[in-house]
């Protein structure tokens, strides 16, 4: 492929996915109006979901999904082994996710209230990085096509990777939207980090900050805006942790 | 002389959503064993939703699919929403169902082109398509972006959406963005019969095993959210009776559980809600149908493919007619307000891939007491199971070798378009 004139090499990728529901993967095949561009940029040595060819000899893990049982954190290991480089992407993949409420219950409980007497294996949810070294994290429930897009196109032209450090409240000044709290909701965009484009206040609901902390957030003015407006401190710990990523905060409050 | 053993295992079986695996073993031409292993690592989505406040709840479900996250939204929403006694305006209603037809159009273009095709023309995947085929890739692409655009500009965005809530819409879509809309799904009228020319030319297996068929129905429309729960054998009942309908229990070598109604097993999607409505397909349905010779009650599951591309002409005709009618009205009211409420009931939807439940049981301050999903990928399970089965025996009579027979299998799990992390939820 060609880029300004020069010539890049094919990413040889692959894709891995955990426990979770396959919608970052999912976005890989979106944004179909540059996917075939996209799919030129490269190899695609292992990916169940899109393709039967199944090959171990690929660079980059694309890490999909949270590790909840023992049989996930080998073949995650044997993953890590082999990539040279391997990408956390998914809220689940970095912070456990949704996933993670169920941590507030023992296994026991679990595979009781769901399966009732029948042997179900189960562990208590982890991040990706709590089992292996993770090179680069994409947060997002799910993931933004345009984000991942733009990640890849960087390490194939050999380009600086970042993910914006800023809080998503920037980006929903910038779709000039009616802020949720002048509206008497809580929102998580004022602690989250940037880079959805403000979907979901944009779409008028509040943010439950999937994408995970900002950095250099400022918890405590945070936590104090919600008490000055009178706003329900259940409901913040609620959305605080939705998406396990705000440990500090919603242990803080309480 | 015709082979009589054969070993078939498929280890995290490809091109499906999730995983599971394929065991056939047949000796001295006896069928000895076939399994459909599911072994997808579980998440407990009816654990985690308990305590939860019933607002957030569609935002956590819909979590249990990337690829049908619109339709564990609206099922959840309908089930508080009925528990609850909360109405949504109508053209929340109307904007629920184009919501449903946009995630059913992708979700059967990603299925189609990407997920299927590939078996028929002997390809490992999508890939080499883009070469051989250009017009066809073209073709499905267009149709699964014009499905992703109607989820984005009613729900925010195509996965995991972001206005549906609960009382209706959090925000109705921009009038501009429908009509731009409307002339997209246009566009992609000559793709869907470039699709059906192309698929006319596919040569489907012929293998049928007598089954009973689950969708919903309501008598006026096509189905997509709500209605009466029926099924070819006769069976009909009233939506909250939905546990009687599927029966669940969990075999010991699969991660999901299994699923009857009058006979061993069952069959819920596309083929399923196209033999119990097939009155209630738009004209343009129909006429795809008659190309492909498909008419109710069809049996054999490989023509479920066939019956997706069907509702693809469906879905983009009724969607610019859903879009024509909403622009005919001020779009201002997209939602009601409600108050928590004490209650339990069943929301049922036509998910892509079949019948989908969820039940929730609220308590007097709106937190859920307990919840139930049942996935119409566990419905199908056992059907899968019990097909697969009756294929490798007919492959082997009729002398396949074991890499045809493991082929056909893959092909038959595949044609179900199982969305197997969906069914262990």
């Amino acid at each position: 492929m060609q880029h300004l004139g020069f010539s890049h090499s094919k990413l040889k990728i692959g894709s891995f996915d955990f426990t979770c529901c396959e919608g970052c993967q999912l976005q890989l095949a979106n944004r179909e109006s540059s996917l075939v561009e996209f799919l030129d940029l490269l190899d695609i040595r292992n990916f169940r979901e899109i393709s039967s060819e199944r090959h171990d000899d690929y660079d980059i893990a694309l890490v999909e999904g949270s590790i909840s049982r023992e049989d996930e954190v080998q073949r995650l290991k044997a993953i890590r082994n082999q990539a040279k480089v391997l990408i956390a992407y998914g809220s689940c993949a970095c912070f456990g996710g949704i996933n993670s409420l169920k941590n507030s219950f023992t296994t026991e409980q679990c595979v009781r209230d769901v399966y009732g007497d029948s042997h179900v294996d189960t562990l208590p949810v982890r991040r990706i990085s709590d089992v292996v070294n993770v090179d680069f994290s994409i947060p997002g429930c799910p993931v933004s096509k345009e984000e991942v897009e733009h990640i890849i196109v960087s390490i194939a032209t050999g380009a600086m990777v970042s993910l914006p450090k800023y809080p998503v409240c920037v980006e929903c000044k910038q779709q000039l939207n009616t802020c949720l709290f002048d509206l008497g909701e809580i929102c998580l965009g004022p602690i989250t980090r940037a880079g959805c484009k403000a979907v979901c206040p944009t779409g008028k609901t509040a943010c439950l900050g999937c994408r995970g902390p900002a950095e250099d957030l400022n918890g405590a003015s945070f936590l104090q805006l919600v008490a000055d407006r009178g706003l329900s401190m259940d409901e913040l710990d609620e959305k605080l942790r939705f998406y396990n990523c705000f440990e500090d905060l919603s242990n803080g409050k309480s | 002389m015709a082979k009589v053993d054969c070993n078939i295992d498929v280890h995290h079986i490809t091109r499906v959503e999730g995983h599971g695996n394929i065991h056939i073993t047949i000796r001295d031409g006896k069928l000895i064993d076939a399994q459909w292993a599911v072994v997808e690592t579980p998440r407990f989505f009816e654990v985690m939703v308990r305590g939860l406040s019933a607002e957030r709840v569609p935002f956590l479900t819909s979590r249990i699919c990337g690829i049908c996250s619109i339709s564990h939204a609206l099922a959840s929403i309908r089930s508080l929403e009925r528990a609850m006694q909360i109405a949504p305006p109508p053209a929340a209603v109307r904007l629920r169902q184009l919501a449903m037809h946009g995630e059913t159009l992708q979700s059967h273009a990603l299925h189609i082109f990407f997920l299927a095709v590939p078996d028929f023309v002997n390809t490992p995947n999508v890939l080499p398509l883009i070469e051989s085929h250009p017009e066809i890739v073209q073709a499905g692409l267009r149709m699964k972006a014009a499905g992703n655009a109607i989820s984005e500009i009613v729900t925010g965005r195509c996965t995991h959406p972001v206005s549906l809530v609960l009382g209706g819409l959090s925000k109705a879509p921009d009038r501009q963005a429908l009509e731009g809309l409307k002339k997209q799904l246009e566009q992609v009228l000559p793709d869907l019969d470039l699709t059906a020319q192309f698929c006319t030319t596919l040569s489907i297996p012929d293998f049928v095993r007598e089954t009973e068929f689950v969708s919903l129905q309501n008598g006026e429309n096509y189905p997509a959210i709500g209605g009466d729960l029926v099924s070819t054998d006769g069976v009909c009942r009233d939506e909250n009776d939905y546990l009687a309908m599927t029966n669940e229990y969990k075999p010991d070598f699969t991660t999901t559980k299994f699923t009857r109604l009058s006979r061993e097993s069952f069959a819920a999607g596309a083929l399923a809600r196209f033999n119990n409505n097939y009155d209630l397909l738009r004209p343009e349905a129909q006429n795809a149908a008659r190309l492909f010779g498909l008419e109710p009650v069809t049996h054999n599951p490989f023509m479920n493919n066939i019956a997706q591309l069907v509702e693809c002409y469906h879905i983009v005709n009724d969607a610019i007619a859903l879009i024509e009618e909403l622009l005919d009205a001020p779009l201002e009211k997209v939602k009601t307000a409600w108050k928590p409420k004490a209650g339990a009931a069943t929301g049922a939807v036509e998910a892509p891939r079949g019948i989908l439940y969820h039940h929730m049981e609220v308590d007097e301050k709106g937190k859920v007491v307990r919840g139930d999903c049942i996935i119409p990928t566990t419905q199908n399970n056992a059907n899968i199971h019990h097909d697969l089965a009756a294929l490798a025996k007919q492959a082997l009579s009729e002398g396949k070798n074991d890499k045809e027979i493991q082929l056909l299998c893959e092909m038959l799990v595949r044609s179900y378009d199982p969305c197997i992390s969906c069914s262990v939820h």
